[in-house]
């Protein structure tokens, strides 16, 4: 699957959140949309972890595991905007499918 | 069409269910109507059209997901989720190899967790669902010779309670049950005089059974214990 497709996924999940929270930026995400820090709480980034997991089983076929130790633990969180967020999935997708 | 119909039914996850309490409750449900998604490391003993069985070792994160997404693929839900799968070990803390106490933390320990995250991941989005832990009695009676066993249950009676607070906004009660020995396989290698101390520790004195562990589940999962989350009880009279 190309980046496109799991950016067009985070964004689709991120609009769904801001839906919910009635919150403008995230219902108008692109790429640039800050997340975490920004437009997203904890809890928050616990929803977005939950819809993107069910979404990229369901989408792409792969189940993986978000809230890996690399995302946890990483100074710059991929959870600070959709771009990072996007690329971050791409890795681990990636990884899933070389096993 | 099946699955239409099994989408009217109540699914309830229960781990460890080859053989043992998991087993009997996994037969008491289906007899019920319920739809039941158990596991184990080995083949299912049951066979029953409203049973689904995985393979796997609940310490197994993948495993688990995978699980869990099956389920919701197939039935769109899961209403209930007994973490029942647990091994037993009685050892002195000086003779307790270290691979045997991961082993108990990764089974009683973290099984309950990767089930509890992964199947709270769906219940979150329907916005109910019940789950209930299991602790012991060796926990609150602190006994000898089950330092790690009565550990990795103390953990899961934490995360019993901080799951509760973190879950309740979603709709998700987290509870506990701590049987007392119920006589089953867990505890068949357990000396009759240390079973018989135990027994006199309790305010009622006897082995707990089926039916005692089954009656605390079914008023832990009733809807109409809506509003009791976080709480532990123990079989038999024993007290923290």
């Amino acid at each position: 699957m190309s980046g496109n497709e799991i950016t067009k996924l985070v964004i689709d999940a991120v609009k769904e959140i801001g839906s919910d929270q009635e919150n403008d930026d995230l219902m108008n995400a692109t790429e640039k949309t800050k997340l975490f820090g920004n437009n997203l709480d904890s809890m928050g980034v616990v929803f977005l972890v939950t819809i993107l997991e069910e979404s990229i089983s369901d989408e792409l076929g792969v189940d993986i595991a978000l809230a890996d130790e690399r995302a946890m633990s990483q100074k710059t969180s991929p959870f600070r905007s959709v771009q990072k967020l996007s690329k971050y999935i791409q890795m681990l997708v990636d990884e899933e499918k070389d096993l | 069409m099946k699955k239409k119909i099994y989408k009217m039914e109540q699914v309830i996850v229960i781990s460890g269910t080859r053989k043992g309490l998991g087993k009997q409750l996994a037969e008491f449900f289906l007899n019920e109507g319920a739809v039941v998604c158990g596991c184990s490391r080995g083949r299912a003993s049951i066979a029953h059209d409203q049973y689904r069985h995985f393979e796997l070792d609940v310490a197994d994160e993948k495993a688990v997901m995978s699980m869990t997404r099956a389920i919701k693929k197939e039935f769109g839900k899961i209403d209930v989720l007994l973490n029942n799968a647990g091994i037993a070990a009685m050892n002195h803390l000086m003779t307790t190899p270290y691979e045997n106490a991961r082993t108990v933390f990764n089974t009683n320990f973290f099984g309950t967790f990767l089930f509890t995250r992964e199947v709270s991941k769906l219940m979150m989005r329907q916005k109910s669902g019940r789950i209930v832990n299991y602790t012991t009695v060796a926990t609150p009676l602190d006994l000898s010779g089950e330092s790690v066993y009565a550990a990795s249950k103390a953990a899961i009676e934490s995360f019993t309670r901080i799951s509760a607070k973190e879950l309740s906004d979603f709709g998700i009660r987290v509870n506990a049950i701590g049987p007392t020995p119920v006589e089953t396989d867990l505890i068949r290698n357990i000396p009759k005089k240390k079973l018989d101390e135990l027994l006199a520790q309790q305010a009622i004195g006897r082995f707990g059974t089926f039916e005692d562990v089954l009656n605390v589940i079914q008023f832990f999962i009733d809807d109409r214990s809506e509003f009791i989350t976080g709480q532990i009880i123990y079989l038999g009279g024993v007290m923290k």
